[in-house]
């Protein structure tokens, strides 16, 4: 009995509910919890960004719903694209993404997702890429690593997080440009890679700057050459790869994507929640101390960015041998 | 005498009512979820992340809410002993190896003892540990430094070691146990091909591997539930516990007789726990299987043994405290707990490092202190709460399983919100059901899952270091004798099998 | 127990050597490479991705030819023992619990996590543990209130709902 008389309560609850809503008849606004995926397991670069951007959303109140953070990091993301393009209910899903938004889909021609489908809520920042020694190796320039680099050969060894990720996209284009032949040993996490050269167990890595940051200001980590288009505000000593005569600059996107098939009145309500969310002071504090790059963008900006960023993955992955 | 003082300053903010709320809050917090079979500290603190923002706008800086945090990492180490004792399922990777004597003790009605046993096991674990950290956290950190890649493969080799006599008298069962978990700990991604591996009849819900919790909740709480159904016919086979408070009092009398276990889980666990990479499952493992060894009664392990309680319970809280020292100290997590305070520490904005303790004292010594405080707090509310939980056994059978069996689905679900992780929980628990008939041991399959993820790539990353040459893991200083000692372990057991063999056979 | 020992055994060397033959897949993407060419070392590179798993299985294979001869010279317990696998009380009894917990799976996508475990509690506790119905109904109303509030109120973790989703919606309204 007690059942019965909380469905039927529950149900007139309902139609009041919905009639209220469709008699207001504003614009899109989420009525349940949404679904927050993260292409990354819990801890990673990635899972920080989602949960301060999910921090600054609760302390602020700018949504009526809570977001609830899904990791899905299974082979390196194509997991969480297939549950987001597969999603129920495209207007309550949404998706932290980074550079193997891109890489997934033409790694993966299976899985057939295109990266273009998914809907441009906003990109929120693009990290940047420091090549990294310790100081007791006595190098402090590019050149001299160059020479060291190359001398030990396949002896040098450089650490990276993962296969064919960001970082191995890196070493390769040094190895491929300079004439080296160092090896690369891919780890689980941007943490572990610092480590392991503070440590003095790795020669070198190409970490994020909010990677190796605690081991930069104990001086234990020199940073030689950014790979970024100018020099970081940062790091205003170190020299672009560009300065040094390589014509090679790469960043991690940082962008938060709609399911496929989101509602066009979802997808302005998701722009205006991020645009705020990337306002706010302790986004923009974030972004100024993990020396973070690049300024909002969402529709078709970042859809046009999407597309350029597919192309050059496409060429630099088969220009490795990843993808034929 | 500087440290002291520091010390002593950073208690008295943790005493603060604002902060000395927050942990006993957390405490509570913590300990229900720990409780709860399938959240642990990690969902603990993931989740209430958000929330330390909020906490962080009223009270200013990041150590309220780091108290706070802390508090349900505290909490849910001593949760879960709960889960594992009470109804025999692992709420978490740390409490397997309490669920080896835990569980024979509640059977046979001694459920109060091993609760007791857990709740002080871990304060004294607890305890310390804050106290080697509170000494010599600094220098330490040069230690958690030198272990590279080879030494963790030699410490994981040696964890496996500690725990090959764990199984039954079947040998062949038993070395198919812990290949299986091998086997499955590689599905999924592997980092360092950057391919996906046995992603059975493509289903994508394998590429995430398989999940310890999908592996321990379908033995334990599936397989073993269903085995406990069929032997006692519907009806409980638990001895009923009298819950008095004479009762409880004689309990803890009792624990003076765990101080062997207590006290290698405490020292064992710490050293394993500030280990990156390692956390403190591994620790909880090696400190029950170092305590068997040189227990006066081996025998009486896995059937109820106080020392086989106190052990892995000294040592899963004693590495959590440890598991904070490369956290704060190089920024690296040691376990996914620690990874997600991480997190929070970054989001606060503080940047944990070699230079945090320098830069950051205010943060720092308040958070050491409060881990002090926890402990306390921590030992204190279980203690009070043991009784509920002793309660919880009462219940008829037929009630409590159905129970078990909604808190597995749900609880494997709100792990990591994935339906399909459910169906093969339940697929691996009536798999386990027949196995279990069979006498097969499958606490090592459970373990293996846990540690075989960490061996294979640190085995891999060595090898590609050293060209393919193994002799890396016998010529490094600190990696070598961890390899012998390990090897030398996993053979004794072999040879008094084969000098028995001998002995029967002339 | 004596033919479920040896049917077991076997069922577990097939599944071994399917772990063997599933560890040396090559990767989809790249038909060049042969299978079992991940097994073994890569020169330079240590063990390839098979490594690991192939040979564990191989391990795995020959203990079960193992538990076989064991079997085959009656040393093991389980082969000599003449105790029935499951007897018609065992059998009955898990078609019931581990039907019902099939069923529960199978609701969820149904009716969701909340209305699976009221059904699956009524199921229990009234067909199986012939409980009251007053007893019955408490406890399979409580269980999914006390589930909702701790779970999707309090932790944030938000079960599937199936189609009775609408139902929830004014829930979240009060509550969120």
């Amino acid at each position: 009995m007690i059942t019965r008389r909380t469905m039927i309560g529950l149900v007139a609850a309902t139609m009041l509910a919905s009639t209220s809503f469709t008699g207001i008849a504003h614009a899109f606004e989420p009525n349940k919890p949404v679904d927050f995926i993260i292409m990354a397991g819990k801890g990673g670069g990635a899972d920080k960004m989602a949960r301060l951007m999910q921090s600054i959303i609760e302390k602020n109140k700018l949504s009526t719903r809570p977001l609830v953070p899904i990791n899905k990091s299974g082979g390196s993301g194509a997991e969480a694209l297939i549950a987001a393009k597969g999603a129920r209910d495209p207007d309550h899903t949404i998706m932290v993404t980074l550079n193997s938004f891109f890489t997934t889909p033409l790694r993966q021609p299976g899985l057939k997702i295109d990266a273009m489908k998914f809907a441009p809520i906003g990109r929120m920042a693009e990290d940047t890429f420091l090549l990294w020694v310790h100081k007791d190796s006595g190098i402090t320039t590019f050149e001299q690593y160059l020479e060291k680099a190359k001398k030990d050969g396949s002896k040098w060894v450089m650490g990276g997080t993962g296969k064919n990720s960001e970082d191995n996209i890196i070493t390769d284009y040094l190895n491929n440009n300079y004439g080296l032949s160092m090896k690369y040993i891919p780890y689980k996490g941007g943490g572990a890679v610092a480590k392991q050269v503070a440590g003095k167990q790795l020669n070198s890595s190409v970490n994020n700057p909010s990677e190796a940051l605690g081991f930069y200001e104990s001086g234990d980590m020199v940073p030689l050459v950014a790979f970024t288009d100018e020099r970081l505000p940062m790091f205003p000593d170190v020299p672009t790869l560009k300065e040094k005569g390589g014509d090679f600059s790469y960043f991690m996107q940082r962008a938060v994507v709609g399911a496929p098939g989101m509602s066009d009145e979802a997808l302005a309500y998701y722009n205006g929640l991020f645009k705020k969310v990337y306002d706010s002071a302790e986004w923009q504090d974030y972004k100024k101390k993990k020396s973070l790059m690049g300024d909002f963008m969402s529709g078709k900006d970042l859809v046009s960015y999407w597309g350029t960023q597919v192309d050059r993955h496409r060429k630099i992955l088969k220009a490795s041998g990843a993808i034929k | 005498m500087e440290v002291i003082s520091a010390l002593a300053d950073g208690v008295l903010v943790a005493l603060q009512p604002v902060n000395l709320g927050l942990a006993i809050l957390g405490v509570i917090v913590g300990l229900f979820v720990g409780a709860m079979p399938g959240l642990g500290s990690v969902n603990g603190v993931a989740i209430l992340l958000p929330f330390t923002f909020v906490i962080q706008s009223f009270t200013g800086g990041a150590t309220s809410p780091m108290i706070f945090l802390a508090a349900i990492y505290y909490g849910a180490m001593y949760g879960g002993a709960i889960s594992s004792i009470t109804l025999g399922i692992p709420g978490a990777s740390t409490a397997v190896a309490t669920t080896f004597d835990g569980r024979p003790m509640a059977l046979s009605g001694k459920a109060h003892i091993a609760l007791v046993t857990a709740a002080l096991a871990s304060f004294v674990g607890g305890t310390v540990s804050n106290i080697i950290f509170t000494a010599f956290a600094p220098a330490l950190a040069s230690v958690a430094l030198d272990f590279g890649d080879p030494e963790i493969f030699a410490l994981m080799l040696l964890a496996f070691a500690t725990f090959v006599g764990l199984g039954g008298d079947d040998i062949p069962k038993t070395i198919f146990s812990i290949c299986i978990g091998l086997v499955l700990a590689t599905v999924g991604f592997d980092i360092v091909s950057g391919e996906p591996r046995l992603i059975f009849f493509d289903i994508t819900g394998f590429s995430h591997g398989i999940r310890f919790l999908v592996l321990a909740i379908g033995v334990y709480g599936i397989g073993e539930m269903i085995w406990t159904i069929n032997t006692s016919r519907y009806s409980s086979s638990m001895t009923q516990v009298d819950v008095s408070a004479k009762n409880i009092w004689l309990a803890i009398k009792e624990f003076k007789t765990a101080w062997r276990g207590t006290s290698i889980g405490s020292a064992l666990g710490f050293f394993v726990g500030i280990l990156p990479a390692a956390g403190a499952t591994p620790g909880s493992l090696m400190s029950y299987g170092v305590t068997k060894l040189i227990s006066k009664n081996p025998k009486e392990f896995g059937k109820g043994a106080i020392d086989g309680i106190a052990a892995p319970e000294a040592a899963n809280n004693s590495a959590s405290t440890g598991a904070m020292l490369p956290m704060m100290t190089l920024g690296i997590p040691g376990s996914p707990t620690t990874a997600v305070l991480l997190a929070g520490m970054v989001i606060w904005g503080l940047q944990p490092g070699p230079l945090l303790f320098t830069n950051q004292p205010d943060f720092v010594w308040p958070l050491i202190g409060s881990f002090y405080i926890s402990n306390v707090v921590a030992v204190l509310i279980n203690l009070a709460f043991i009784p509920v939980f002793l309660w919880m056994l009462r219940m008829p059978f037929t009630i409590l399983a159905p129970m078990i069996f909604v808190l597995s689905l749900v609880g494997t679900f709100a792990a990591y919100l994935d339906m399909f992780d459910v169906w093969l929980m339940v697929i691996v628990g009536v798999a386990a059901f027949f196995l279990r008939i069979l006498d097969y041991p499958l606490a090592p399959a459970v373990l293996a899952i846990v540690l075989g993820p960490i061996a294979e790539p640190k085995l891999r990353q060595s090898l590609l270091f050293s060209d393919g040459d193994f002799s890396i893991f016998f010529t490094r200083p600190i990696a070598g004798p961890i390899t012998i000692l390990a090897i030398i372990l996993i053979l004794l057991p072999l040879f008094k099998v084969i000098k028995n063999k001998m002995k029967a056979a002339s | 127990m004596r033919k479920a020992e040896i049917v077991t055994a076997v069922i577990l060397a097939i599944l071994s050597l399917y772990l063997m033959w599933k560890s040396g897949e090559p990767p989809s993407w790249n038909p060049d490479i042969a299978r079992f060419d991940n097994i073994w070392m890569i020169k330079g590179e240590g063990p390839g991705s098979g490594f690991w798993p192939f040979w564990l299985s191989f391990i795995m294979f020959l203990s079960t030819i193992w538990i076989a001869v064991n079997w085959f010279r009656k040393t093991s317990p389980m082969s000599v023992s003449d105790e029935p696998f499951l007897d018609a009380y065992g059998m009955k009894m898990l078609v019931q619990v581990g039907g019902g917990l099939f069923g529960f799976l199978a609701l969820i996508h149904i009716i969701g996590f909340y209305g699976a475990m009221c059904v699956f509690l009524i199921y229990y506790l009234k067909f199986l543990g012939r409980h009251t119905m007053t007893v019955t109904l408490l406890i399979s109303v409580l269980t999914p209130v006390v589930c909702f509030f701790f779970f999707d109120i309090a932790m944030r973790i938000v079960l599937p709902k199936g189609y009775l989703e609408p139902l929830f919606i004014p829930l979240y309204d009060i509550f969120l």
